[in-house]
């Protein structure tokens, strides 16, 4: 074990995780939900890529075996480990029009760190610490919340998807920037604003092997991983 | 600002601005044909078309008549008005070399692709009164004329088209837009039916 921290719920977090370390995210209470978001340390404008993670791998949902491919076809991290089962990369952030609709306005001056912070507010504070900003946020996934999308293309978030205890490992793949917050999903119903704290807890992990679950996944993912070792070579 | 009339032909790029209550239409000449297409305000381009603000507030993942597109900031930037295709899609994303090596084979890099396209147009969109736009400033696009469909289980592949030959889609702008589009040029998969061709983008004031 590299060491352990716990996102407040509500709040926002960020730090640099090495390639080769496993960050585990466990939800502390039901109907968690943290937006998620990645960079290259080494040139931030490599980024997450919402749509080359889809269309890579086939998929509208995130789970064991799956990749965050960047947009220069390399993998930022990999998901190693899931007990949730699935894990929404289509819906985006809560707004603050979003937020003050569903729960109401709040102000640090009256409800001190209780304040609701937007999903937006919070990755663009959290990218101005390295230098970054609006143009830099792109399409984020958000861990632990389900949105099943029906024959008519109509997105439904399914309640009740993540319990407390459960948790997603992501092995870093590069040196990445991880942005997060422990937000309200945007398509959840208000008005309980009852955000889950999330407990981080980093170790080191194994380089991914010939047989690793995300390289054997789908062929593509066995070209991101070349792709991504050749960058490391 | 003068009227467009102009045919992009098959892998390339196109850069222009229309008005606000300016309709555009873009036509799939010969049919099913990919059109990888961005918006940004105009006067500020750090407000740009968000996928994923766009599929949020209307909880549905196919742009078409009635769909609303929605900037970064939450506003509305154009509203799609006719529509004879019936589904456009926004979770596709644009072609890219490196993304080709992953999902085709590593020796497709030197594929001509929408994102080449994209920063090609950049640069020759030498704008005076605002900063050069660049890398950063790509977020997920529209694909006009592509097919992506969603499963109830969590899948997602890209289909046959849906479109023909003359199908078009209006859009009224809902603010001064720049328009970015790249005619994809990708030989890979079924969204230009393995046979890219030409499209035109035409603009007139709404009545």
């Amino acid at each position: 074990m590299l060491w352990e921290e716990e996102i407040v719920g509500g709040s926002h977090w960020s730090g640099v995780l090495r390639r080769g370390t496993v960050l585990r995210l466990t939800a502390q209470a039901d109907d968690a939900n943290v937006a998620a978001l990645f960079y290259s340390r080494e040139q931030p404008l490599e980024r997450y890529n919402m749509a080359d993670t889809l269309k890579a791998q086939h998929i509208a949902h995130l789970t064991t075996g799956c990749v965050c491919y960047s947009d220069m076809g390399r993998i930022l991290c990999s998901i190693v480990a899931d007990t949730c089962g699935w894990h929404d990369p289509l819906c985006g952030l809560t707004d603050d029009t979003a937020i003050t609709a569903r729960y109401g306005a709040t102000r640090f001056q009256e409800q001190r760190n209780a304040r609701y912070v937007s999903g937006r507010e919070a990755m663009l504070v959290e990218l101005g610490k390295y230098g970054l900003g609006e143009r830099d946020l792109v399409a984020n996934l958000n861990f632990f919340s389900k949105v099943v999308v029906d024959d008519a293309g109509a997105m439904h978030l399914r309640p009740g998807n993540a319990r407390a205890g459960q948790y997603v490992e992501l092995r870093f793949e590069m040196d990445t920037i991880v942005l997060l917050h422990a937000g309200p999903h945007p398509l959840a119903d208000g008005p309980n604003y009852r955000p889950s704290a999330i407990a981080l807890r980093a170790r080191r992990g194994e380089p991914p092997a010939a047989d690793d679950v995300c390289r054997t996944r789908c062929p593509e993912n066995a070209r991101g991983f070349i792709n991504t070792e050749r960058s490391y070579g | 600002m003068s009227l467009i009339d102009t045919v992009i032909p098959a892998g390339e790029p196109w850069i222009g601005t229309i008005r606000r209550g300016q309709i555009l239409r873009i036509v799939d000449l010969e049919g099913n044909q990919a059109v990888d297409t961005l918006f940004y305000n105009a006067l500020d381009t750090a407000e740009h078309y968000s996928a994923q603000n766009t599929i949020q507030a209307q909880r549905g993942i196919y742009l078409t008549t009635g769909t609303v597109l929605m900037t970064n900031r939450g506003r509305p930037l154009l509203e799609i008005g006719e529509d004879t295709c019936g589904r456009h899609d926004t979770l596709g994303g644009a072609c890219s070399a490196e993304s080709n090596t992953v999902r085709y084979a590593l020796e497709k890099r030197h594929m001509h692709n929408c994102r080449d396209s994209f920063l090609l147009a950049l640069t020759r969109h030498d704008d005076e009164t605002g900063p050069r736009l660049t890398k950063r400033d790509l977020p997920s696009n529209i694909n006009f004329f592509m097919n992506v469909p969603v499963t109830p289980a969590g899948g997602l592949r890209f289909a046959d088209g849906i479109s023909a030959a003359g199908r078009y889609v209006e859009l009224r702008a809902l603010m001064d837009v720049l328009v970015l589009i790249s005619n994809c040029p990708q030989l890979n998969n079924p969204c230009n039916a393995f046979n890219p061709t030409p499209v035109r983008v035409i603009t007139r004031e709404s009545a």
